[in-house]
């Protein structure tokens, strides 16, 4: 590593044990008030065989213990405050500190969705102006906030679409998924109770519209297609597919994850989607929060809209919100309540943070750092599909390969030039994939030393590749031995 | 940026798309805000919710006091804007903190193993009536109505197009599952058994009854946990195959209905065939103790179509929030945590049984709900409190028409003596 992009150093880390090794009886971290009714044992209330005798191997500890230990954690972990995170198909982009500070205003973190219409005013008025955005936006005529996260979004939309097939009289059996496609779509259309079959992709990367037309028949319910597709790539042929869905009696699905491209660029319902999900953790700046809590709200044209799941929001003559649940053709409830509030509050603040002219920049400067990132690594990395990129750069190991390097080693040694690995072997159409989304947020500055990190490790790669296969070597830990954890897992902490 | 590219201009950046479907005009939402109008615009909508309401609300979503280092932590960047634990080397905090999750989950259920969290409870029994179905390979499952009538509609919508037939099981007077019609209808044929506890009346069920009656009939059993603050003071469903449920009492708020946070729990054996993502202890090259994503060859980013479950996300954050809850209360401020709610419960219903004309309805022991059933006057006096700012809970004939006038009541250690007194006085 030459000294211009050496970003790490070394910074002290704490070890902590498990949170159950610490701690020491009679510790407490919390106080309950005194009891204001009367004192009972607790035995005269409820019949002692339903109590429990303790809970074995719960530690006490301290509130400064539990401070420590969890910042003693919270110091081994990359996050988007401390650095670029190019994971392609992930939209990691900054999450506006002002979407917190709203989020948790108590009016609406002490909100109980039972609470009377005429109390909850205010959410319901968040989640209704949330749903006419993202319509806008996605250029369709409905939404509905409740989906938890994308895959449960997809499962909504796909039962919608057979609830619309079920109401014309046949639900039908299959939905086409193409191979290029995250690995949630074809689950989701299993549990939907259909049948998935995979298309290929041409030359392009693109979805194949002459095999579509071969394939589609009256056994298709809908095909689900990620545009722009996994590859960065705009799907060129995507409303002559819609056309040819439409002709044939089957609808399509968008998987929204890479919406991020073309919001005030292009709309999903301009060019013949019939429903889509959205990820407000990726492209609406929620934070992914180490792997969740996630949000997918599920947008739909005209047609679908009688079978949204309920309750939706409604607007009465006077102008008072409320839930509808009066829906006779809904596919029924997919959650709980209505969504995951705490997101939509966070994923309106950004929208109206940005307005349509800083949306239409978010997703210029997110294309615009994508293909600058190309064009300067497009000599060191083989790019399979040479179709224009949108949003992110789909590159591949095959260069590095001859010297036994791949893209899962690509990927640890980025750790030690200070940066998050990229999305590796995904999508699956691409051997050695190394998929590159910077997002908007990014300043060229930390662009350009990623840039160099990428080109330093090629030139490493033909140098002296051990170095690069043995990464990282600058974490706490080292390269993880994954098969023996999955042989004989240990998923909990036992006492000795 | 663009020279290096070798364009002109930013639009150029889009010659993929075809002119015929880009969009010529801006987007019709509202226009930009700076950080003062966000503040104000925000601080209006959430001053139109009730909080200064005193609620009686439960009903799966509870309001226990949040300690305030939860969220001084989860607030740590660190924590909520990492990305999901696919880089073990640079994600062993998010990594810990999930297998400390599991296995304080595993605790307090009495179970072998928990996952690393699922999107809720609603979601989280529809999961779990998907995993019976394929350990069990059968399609029939006895449902307790007193199981949240919103998670058995998610069940229904998930149960609808996979050949599962859902039978509803009856309450008894006493308000818990009515065990002799279980046992009628258990045959060759059922797969397995769901019942809340406490369920949605607030009654506590003898989960060792159940699962013992499952399993003389070749059925498993499924306990789904609404309130799992209640895992603090009450026996776990030890003799469960599969705990499942709601955490958002530990710690979590309430945030209008989400995010929150289901967790699912059960036996090693049936390990392979859970729904979501499992964090493993290892070992890194050198020895040393690590963590990392596990058994992900059940999950659908490598099974694709053949994945146990559709689900990628978990609720990490939420996790931790619950994690930290844990930590910070401990066995003993758990326990007397669930001390308080029961026995202000209980102080509740003697004083609405003494002091007012309505009806308590079921005797079985209860943990911080119950149910009271209104005369005539129903709706004048819930507007009277409603008026003195106090919501007095939920009109159960939403969900049970059969339960006419009657308020599903939640009393816990955030509740006050003179708050229940006053709810009192206005059903007096």
């Amino acid at each position: 590593m030459s000294s211009n992009h050496q970003r790490t150093g070394s910074h002290f880390q704490i070890t902590e044990r498990l949170v159950f090794e610490e701690g020491s009886p009679g510790r407490r971290g919390f106080d309950l008030p005194e009891l204001d009714v009367p004192r009972k044992d607790v035995a005269t209330v409820i019949d002692p065989s339903l109590l429990r005798d303790g809970i074995a191997g719960m530690p006490e500890l301290s509130e400064v213990d539990v401070i420590r230990h969890f910042t003693r954690l919270s110091t081994w972990n990359y996050h988007i405050d401390l650095g670029l995170y190019p994971l392609g198909s992930c939209t990691m982009k900054y999450n506006p500190k002002i979407n917190e500070r709203v989020a948790r205003l108590e009016g609406f973190a002490l909100a109980h969705p039972y609470m009377p219409a005429e109390l909850i005013q205010g959410a319901l008025e968040v989640q209704k102006t949330l749903e006419t955005c993202l319509a806008q936006i996605s250029g369709t005529d409905a939404v509905s906030l409740q989906p938890a996260a994308g895959a449960h979004g997809e499962l909504t939309g796909i039962l919608m679409i057979r609830a619309y097939h079920q109401s014309k009289g046949n639900p039908r059996k299959k939905i086409l998924v193409p191979d290029s496609a995250h690995g949630t779509n074809p689950a989701s259309v299993t549990i939907s109770g259909y049948v998935v079959e995979n298309v290929p992709s041409d030359r392009r990367g693109m979805v194949d519209l002459e095999h579509l037309k071969k394939v589609v028949d009256q056994d298709v319910a809908a095909i689900m297609i990620t545009n722009p597709n996994t590859l960065g790539v705009f799907e060129r042929d995507i409303a002559e597919i819609a056309e040819l869905m439409h002709s044939r009696g089957a609808l399509v699905y968008m998987d929204g994850a890479n919406l991020n491209a073309m919001m005030g660029i292009t709309r999903p319902g301009d060019f013949g989607i019939d429903v889509l999900h959205i990820n407000l953790h990726k492209t609406f700046t929620t934070p992914h929060g180490g792997g969740g809590p996630g949000a997918g709200p599920v947008a739909v044209k005209k047609i679908l809209e009688p079978f949204l799941p309920y309750p939706t929001v409604g607007r009465q003559a006077g102008g008072n919100y409320f839930f509808d649940h009066d829906r006779p053709q809904s596919i029924g409830k997919m959650k709980a309540y209505n969504g995951q509030f705490g997101m939509h509050v966070r994923a309106l603040c950004y929208i109206l943070a940005n307005g349509p002219e800083g949306l239409k920049e978010v997703s210029e400067v997110a294309v615009l750092n994508a293909n600058y990132i190309r064009a300067k690594l497009k000599d060191a990395y083989a790019i399979p599909y040479d179709s224009p990129s949108l949003h992110e750069i789909v590159f591949s190991d095959r260069i590095q390969a001859r010297k036994d390097v791949h893209s899962g080693d690509i990927a640890k040694r980025l750790i030690d030039y200070g940066f998050h690995p990229p999305t590796v072997s995904f999508p699956l159409i691409v051997p050695g994939a190394l998929m590159v989304e910077p997002t908007e947020t990014e300043s060229k500055q930390e662009i350009d030393a990623f840039i160099e990190a990428m080109l330093a490790i090629a030139k490493e790669a033909e140098e002296n590749p051990e170095i690069v296969k043995s990464a990282p070597h600058s974490t706490r830990i080292g390269r993880i031995d994954e098969a023996s954890a999955a042989r004989k897992p240990v998923l909990r902490w036992r006492p000795e | 940026m663009l020279a290096a590219i070798g364009l002109e201009s930013i639009d150029q950046l889009f010659s993929g798309i075809p002119e015929k479907l880009r969009l010529r005009r801006l987007l019709d939402i509202p226009r930009a805000l700076t950080e003062p109008e966000l503040l104000d615009y925000f601080k209006d909508r959430a001053a139109r919710n009730a909080a200064d309401y005193v609620s009686f609300l439960g009903a799966g979503i509870y309001r226990h006091h949040i300690p305030i280092i939860i969220d001084a932590l989860i607030s740590r960047s660190e924590f909520y804007t990492a990305y999901t634990p696919y880089q073990p080397e640079i994600a062993q905090g998010t990594l810990q903190a999930i297998f400390e999750f599991q296995t304080y989950i595993a605790q307090l259920t009495g179970m072998e193993v928990a996952n690393a969290s699922l999107y809720d409870g609603s979601t989280g029994v529809a999961e779990a009536m998907l995993m019976a179905q394929r350990i069990s390979r059968k399609n029939k499952f006895l449902v307790a109505k007193t199981v949240h009538p919103e998670y058995r509609a998610v069940m229904d919508a998930y149960a609808r197009n996979l050949g599962i037939e859902i039978q509803l099981i009856d309450y008894t007077a006493e308000g818990r599952v009515d065990m002799a019609q279980v046992e009628r209808a258990l045959g060759k044929d059922v797969a397995g058994i769901v019942v809340q506890s406490p369920n949605f009346f607030g009654t506590i069920e003898d989960t060792a009854l159940i699962s013992d009656l499952a399993h003389r009939h070749d059925a498993l059993s499924i306990i789904n946990i609404a309130e799992a603050v209640s895992l603090g003071i009450l026996k776990p469903p030890r003799d469960a195959d599969i705990v499942v449920g709601e955490a958002q009492a530990l710690g979590v708020p309430m945030s209008f209905g989400g995010p929150h946070v289901g967790f699912l729990a059960t036996r090693d054996r049936y390990v392979r065939q859970m729904p979501g993502r499992l964090v493993g202890m290892g070992k890194d090259y050198s020895g040393k103790r690590a963590f990392v994503l596990t058994l992900s060859t059940r999950e659908q980013h490598i099974r694709r179509e053949k994945a146990t479950s559709n689900i990628c996300t978990n609720q990490s954050l939420c996790a931790l929030m619950s994690t930290i809850y844990l930590a910070t209360l401990g066995p003993v401020g758990l326990a007397e945590v669930c001390e308080h709610n029961i026995l202000k419960t209980d102080y509740a219903v003697g004083q609405i049984r003494s002091q007012t004309p309505h009806r308590v309805l079921f005797p079985a022991p209860r943990f911080n709900e119950f149910v009271v059933q209104l005369d005539d006057r129903y709706a004048s006096r819930v507007e009277r409190l409603m008026q003195n700012n106090i919501v007095p809970g939920l009109d159960l004939s939403r969900f049970y028409p059969e339960l006419r006038n009657t308020l599903l009541v939640c009393v816990t250690e955030t509740t006050r003596k003179d708050q229940i007194d006053a709810l009192v006085k206005g059903l007096a």
